[in-house]
């Protein structure tokens, strides 16, 4: 009996170990295990002998079932790993196909200059205020300090609607208008981003393009802080490294006036075609809010002070791009606005 | 303004060289535009005596001309020009001679004949025709006879200089003559100003016999000076005055009408030179001219003149345009023996409005319009009588005519010395700004404050020249200027801490952007102009309020001739520009304002202005590209309307619909939608009509929309309110229906859901079939619906006798059939 029993053994072991696959191990198993199996055949033999020996067999044939389907599951577990691993290898694919496309659009390189201007300013606590763009001579001219005749007029040749209503040449107005609402209160510190018109149109100008006009009003404002805060920008716009220059100049509506030159973004100040050889780039012009522009809009000359600029949005855009031709900016191509 | 470093040196000692000086002037207010050492490269060019012209034996049109250079043996050289005579001394490029642009002469035979030298033209020694007579520019350049052979050319001609072109902004017009460059320099560099002041004997008046000046409008001149010039002979100038013409950008034509230049140029002060013996009664009147009156004014140009203008007038008629242009019938010509020389003042804005409106710049009115100095106009008038004199061109008739109703009376201004600082955020010492003062010739004075303590005052008497300073914050910037703007510290401003805050719409246009660019549409910016004939390309009718646009009074070109009304029309041109350029493929959109003309007649002066309101327009053509793994979508009304759906929805708006309409113009009459929000219209969706297509050469369709974001910002948002997650699961079922096709699905979905009652949670159409199972005329739709209980999971009968009641709704009211699989 035990001679029987360990001779199935060796042979169930030499089956397993000659097993190829899965199902060659699983008809292993139903031959020796199975309901109608070698170990059951034999098991049925000990009806005939006594109850101490047919525990022992027992025992020896309860081992023997262990040792039998513990190396089935061994031999199971290799070829399950085998075939995973074909598996595995029969799913690899090409990792270097394209991924699927989500088609982002991109922003006007004119709204994300304005956008970063405008997180400059608003950081620095400025508002952000809007105004007309079609507006009345008053607004535009008279109210800064620009009375009919006044030469200053003819620098910046206007689209007229009728003889007192015309399409804005600055965002300046915003100025005005924020100040009559304010007044007398302060402090006032306002940003007005938006679009202007002028009657021009060749590689550098537009006949209509993008300012954003800042003003700042308080019991002591001074032109240190107008160049501080512009410094700032200038910094945060084009880097930390960029040096700038207040040049004297003359707008109607701030005395002291100054035009804010950077050093040149493509050469470093070295002197390039950009710079014309300077090594500077003109990108605003500021000033100290004029007293009388402070009194037509209701406020005390002699009580506060403030300081204005006005930025020309292109521009910024063209030199931190390095675009050539302002034309680009409003053609839109696709090919263009998608490198933005 | 020009200004010739050799010309200014003479006014001031410079310490610098000229690119020093060129950053110190624009660091203090004259910005450089540009520099320009004039005969840079020219080397090695001589004047040469032409003693004789021999015929070239093979060449018709060349010459052999034997030029004495100033050596011992004659110059053998070919030329071609046509201007050349016997006798003439003429530019001489000997071998290895360099000409203006960089070219080098080498000895070079013509036709067989060697030519030791080539004759200069002006233009290559970089003299152009809008500074000398266009045959000296293109033919070879003349100088006065009495030139002697052998002279270095560049020296001759002026050109060994260096022009500094400076901005003058419009409130210096002090600074549009040499002069007042050469005041701006001795104040920088703290040095004395030379200027020759000419000596004036007292002398008999005998001017007074000859003429008689009137003004008869003193507002509009407020000075009028003259003399007379007699036996005088037109002749050319001198070379060295034409040399600082030439420098100044001033063309040479005669010794009268280059003394006026000069002394312009010079003094700041515009001069005329009258034909004397042309002004009837040898009368000058200052007047408005009156209707109707004719002037040819010198470029021959006939101007008829209202009482708007200000004429200069003999006893008859007028003579001159005042300080803008001379007149034909007083001109000075060839046979000019006696001259009324005019130095006057003018009143600017009368000057400027006469040169905008007749379109008539001059060197003279461009001064006039800035204001000169009207006490400068006797120091001119006298400084050509000198000139006149020292070069011979005729005799100064003792005495001057001056009409000076009210002499100036200079302006003083009071300075808070500390005032300077606070508003400048400096300290700079009172005796500072004193001497900054004082350098600018501001005559100051110093008063010590009454209060103790305080920063004196300083009493600024201001020169005739500078009309600009009128007030103490001219007087800071004078300070702030000299003392230099980078010497400025830097500070930011100190006050209550301010929130920076956009506004609303602004708000509402980045969230908008951010959806759109996430949906795969590029944002474009276009003009706000329109030219009124895309409305007609658009197929709009007459009576369309697209129509009703404001328009320009002065528009550029047609394309700018009015404010669009609409988006629309710059999104179709930018696809279709892309589209020619072989982009097919694309979505756009733009945020902008359109205006309408609500409150401007047009034709009257009226004060409200227009309405402006901000709208958002998209338009696409073409299809998503497809890629592996990756199906093409196509860019249309669908796609559109998914980009919709998914932007109303980020903005917090509940109830979006979409209402068929056929009578849109310009539109698909079958592929157009309103876009409803809780009932209003805010937009439109739509297919552009073919027609609109074929007129912008677009074979292929466009989808658009657009939203009016002003009307859209009125409508309240959906407030956000958490709502529980289900605790019991929901049960899926299918349905599809069979019906006729031209019921909207939007009107099943609503009976679904209406039937379905609070159970059904969601309604989704997953698909639209048409085809050979179904008969013509209908279509299947299916839905997949969502039921859930928030108390207990529903039964299945639950779920069954809902879609029952479904079914039989769908059936009783729209006809609809149950589609058998």
């Amino acid at each position: 009996m035990e001679e029987k029993l360990r001779l199935m053994l060796k042979a169930a072991q030499q089956a397993i170990a000659n097993a190829q696959d899965l199902e060659e191990i699983n008809q292993v198993r139903i031959h020796y295990l199975g309901k109608k199996g070698e170990l059951t055949r034999i098991l049925r033999g000990m009806g005939a002998l006594a109850a101490d020996e047919r525990r022992n067999y027992g025992q020896l044939a309860n081992k023997i079932r262990e040792e039998i389907e513990e190396a089935l599951e061994k031999q199971t577990n290799v070829f399950k790993n085998k075939e995973k691993q074909e598996r595995l290898a029969a799913e690899k694919i090409d990792v270097t196909l394209p991924g699927n496309v989500f088609y982002l659009g991109h922003l006007h390189p004119i709204t994300t200059i304005l956008n970063q201007i405008e997180d400059i300013f608003l950081g620095l606590g400025f508002s952000i205020a809007e105004g007309p763009e079609v507006e009345l001579d008053y607004y535009n001219f008279e109210a800064l300090n620009i009375p009919a005749g006044h030469p200053a007029r003819e620098l910046q040749d206007t689209f007229f609607i009728t003889p007192n209503i015309l399409l804005r040449t600055h965002t300046s107005p915003v100025q005005v208008r924020t100040m009559e609402v304010t007044t007398p209160n302060i402090p006032v510190k306002i940003i007005a981003p938006g679009k202007v018109y002028r009657r021009d149109d060749d590689a550098t100008h537009t006949p209509m393009f993008h300012q954003v006009e800042g003003l700042a009003i308080d019991r002591q404002i001074t032109f240190a802080d107008l160049k501080g805060t512009l410094q700032l920008f200038a910094a945060e716009t084009f880097g930390a490294d960029i040096r700038t220059r207040f040049r004297p100049s003359f707008f109607p509506f701030t005395e002291p006036s100054a035009e804010v030159d950077i050093s040149c973004v493509m050469c470093a100040g070295q002197g390039c075609r950009v710079c014309s050889q300077t090594g500077w780039l003109e990108i605003l012009g500021c000033g100290m809010v004029h007293p009388r522009v402070l009194e037509m809009s209701g406020y005390s000359s002699e009580e506060v002070t403030g300081f204005a600029f006005g930025l020309g949005v292109e521009r910024i855009a063209m030199l931190k791009y390095g675009i050539d031709d302002m034309r680009l900016l409003f053609e839109n191509d696709l090919r263009f606005l998608a490198q933005f | 303004m020009r200004v010739s470093w050799q010309w200014l040196k003479e006014y001031v000692d410079i310490p610098v060289g000229p690119e020093e000086l060129a950053e110190k002037l624009t660091l203090t207010g004259l910005s450089l535009a540009g520099m320009h050492y004039m005969g840079k490269e020219i080397e090695r060019v001589v004047t040469g005596k032409i003693q004789k012209i021999d015929a070239h034996p093979k060449a018709d049109k060349l010459v052999i001309c034997l030029v004495d250079t100033g050596q011992e043996t004659l110059r053998q050289i070919v030329t071609g020009a046509p201007n050349v005579k016997e006798g003439q001394v003429v530019p001489v490029a000997l071998e290895g001679a360099r000409l203006a642009g960089g070219m080098v002469i080498k000895p070079a035979k013509f036709r067989g004949v060697v030519s030791q030298g080539m004759l200069c033209s002006g233009s290559e020694l970089g003299l152009t025709t809008d500074i000398i007579p266009v045959d000296q520019a293109h033919g070879i350049l003349v100088f006065p006879p009495d030139t002697l052979p052998g002279q270095e050319v560049k020296t001759m001609l002026g050109l060994d200089d260096c022009l500094i072109e400076l901005e003058v902004t419009p409130n210096r017009g002090d600074c549009l003559s040499m002069l007042g460059v050469a005041r701006e320099v001795a104040a920088i560099f703290k040095q004395p100003l030379r200027l020759q002041i000419p000596e004036v004997k007292p002398q008999p008046n005998e001017v007074k016999e000859y003429v008689q000046v009137e003004i008869e409008d003193v507002a509009l001149c407020s000075r009028y000076v003259a003399r007379l010039f007699k036996q005088v002979k037109i002749a050319p100038s001198p070379l060295w005055i034409q040399n600082r013409l030439r420098a100044g950008g001033v063309r040479p034509i005669n010794n009268i009408v280059d003394l006026t230049n000069y002394v312009m140029l010079e003094l700041g002060q515009p001069l005329h030179a009258f034909d004397y013996d042309r002004l009837k009664e040898g009368k000058i009147v200052v007047r408005k001219a009156r209707e109707g009156e004719e002037l040819v004014s010198l470029d021959g140009v006939t101007r008829t003149l209202n009482p708007d203008r200000l004429v200069i007038a003999d006893a008859k008629e007028p003579v001159a345009l005042a300080g803008v242009m001379g007149g034909h019938n007083t001109e000075v010509t060839p046979k000019t023996t006696t001259v009324l020389l005019e130095s006057a003042c003018f009143h600017p804005q009368t000057i400027r409005r006469t040169s905008q409106v007749l379109n008539l710049r001059s060197e003279s009115s461009n001064r006039f319009e800035k204001g000169v100095d009207v006490e400068g106009c006797t120091l001119a008038a006298h400084r050509t009588a000198q000139l006149l004199q020292d070069i011979q061109a005729g005799e100064v008739v003792d005495g001057i005519i001056d009409q000076y109703p009210k002499p100036f009376t200079p302006r003083t201004i009071l300075l808070k010395t500390d005032r300077v600082n606070f508003l400048l955020g400096v300290k700079i010492p009172t005796e500072e700004e004193e001497e900054i003062l004082s350098r600018l010739n501001f005559q100051v004075q110093r008063q010590p404050n009454e209060t103790s303590g305080q920063a004196p005052y300083l009493i600024v008497k201001v020169p005739s020249y500078r009309p600009d300073i009128e007030r103490e914050i001219d007087l800071v910037e004078e300070i702030a200027r000299l003392y230099g703007y980078n010497q400025i510290p830097v500070s930011l401003p100190f006050g209550a801490a301010t929130k920076g805050k956009r506004v609303d719409g602004q708000e509402i246009s980045a969230k908008i952007k951010e959806v759109l660019i996430s949906c795969g549409l590029n944002e474009v910016v276009t003009f706000s102009f329109i030219n009124p004939a895309v409305f007609d390309r658009f197929g709009l009718p007459p009576e369309s309020p697209y129509r009703n646009t404001i328009k320009l009074q002065n528009p550029l070109r047609i394309d700018t001739a009015a404010l669009r009304t609409t988006l629309l029309p710059g999104l179709v041109e930018v696809i279709q520009r892309n589209f020619n350029r072989r982009v097919t493929n694309g979505a756009i959109f733009e945020i902008g304002r359109v205006f309408y003309p609500d409150s401007i007649d047009g034709a009257g002066f009226q004060s409200a202005l227009p309405e402006e309101r901000m709208m958002l327009s998209a338009a696409g053509t073409g299809q998503t590209l497809n890629s592996w793994h990756q199906p093409a979508i196509a860019i249309d009304f669908y796609y559109f309307k998914g980009v919709l759906e998914t932007l109303l929805t980020a903005l917090g708006l509940a109830k979006i619909s979409f209402e068929a309409t056929g009578k849109e113009p310009g539109f698909h009459p079958g592929r157009t939608a309103q876009v409803m929000v809780n009932g209003n219209q805010v937009g439109l969706i739509g297919e552009l009509h073919p027609d609109v297509l074929e007129n912008y050469d677009l074979p292929v369709p466009v989808v658009t929309f657009s939203v009016d974001l002003t009307r859209l910002t009125s409508l309240p948002g959906k407030s956000k309110t958490y709502t529980p997650l289900p605790h019991f699961p929901g049960v899926n079922r299918d349905i599809a229906v069979v019906l006729p096709k031209d019921i909207p699905a939007a009107e099943v979905c609503f009976l679904i859901e209406k039937t379905g009652g609070n159970l059904l949670r969601n309604v989704r159409l997953f698909d639209v079939y048409q085809g050979e199972q179904i008969k013509k005329g209908y279509r299947s739709l299916a839905f997949t619906l969502v039921f859930q209980a928030d108390d207990r999971t529903l039964t299945d009968n639950e779920v069954s006798v809902s879609m029952e009641a479904i079914t039989a709704v769908l059936k009783e009211k729209l006809g609809a059939e149950l589609r058998s699989s």
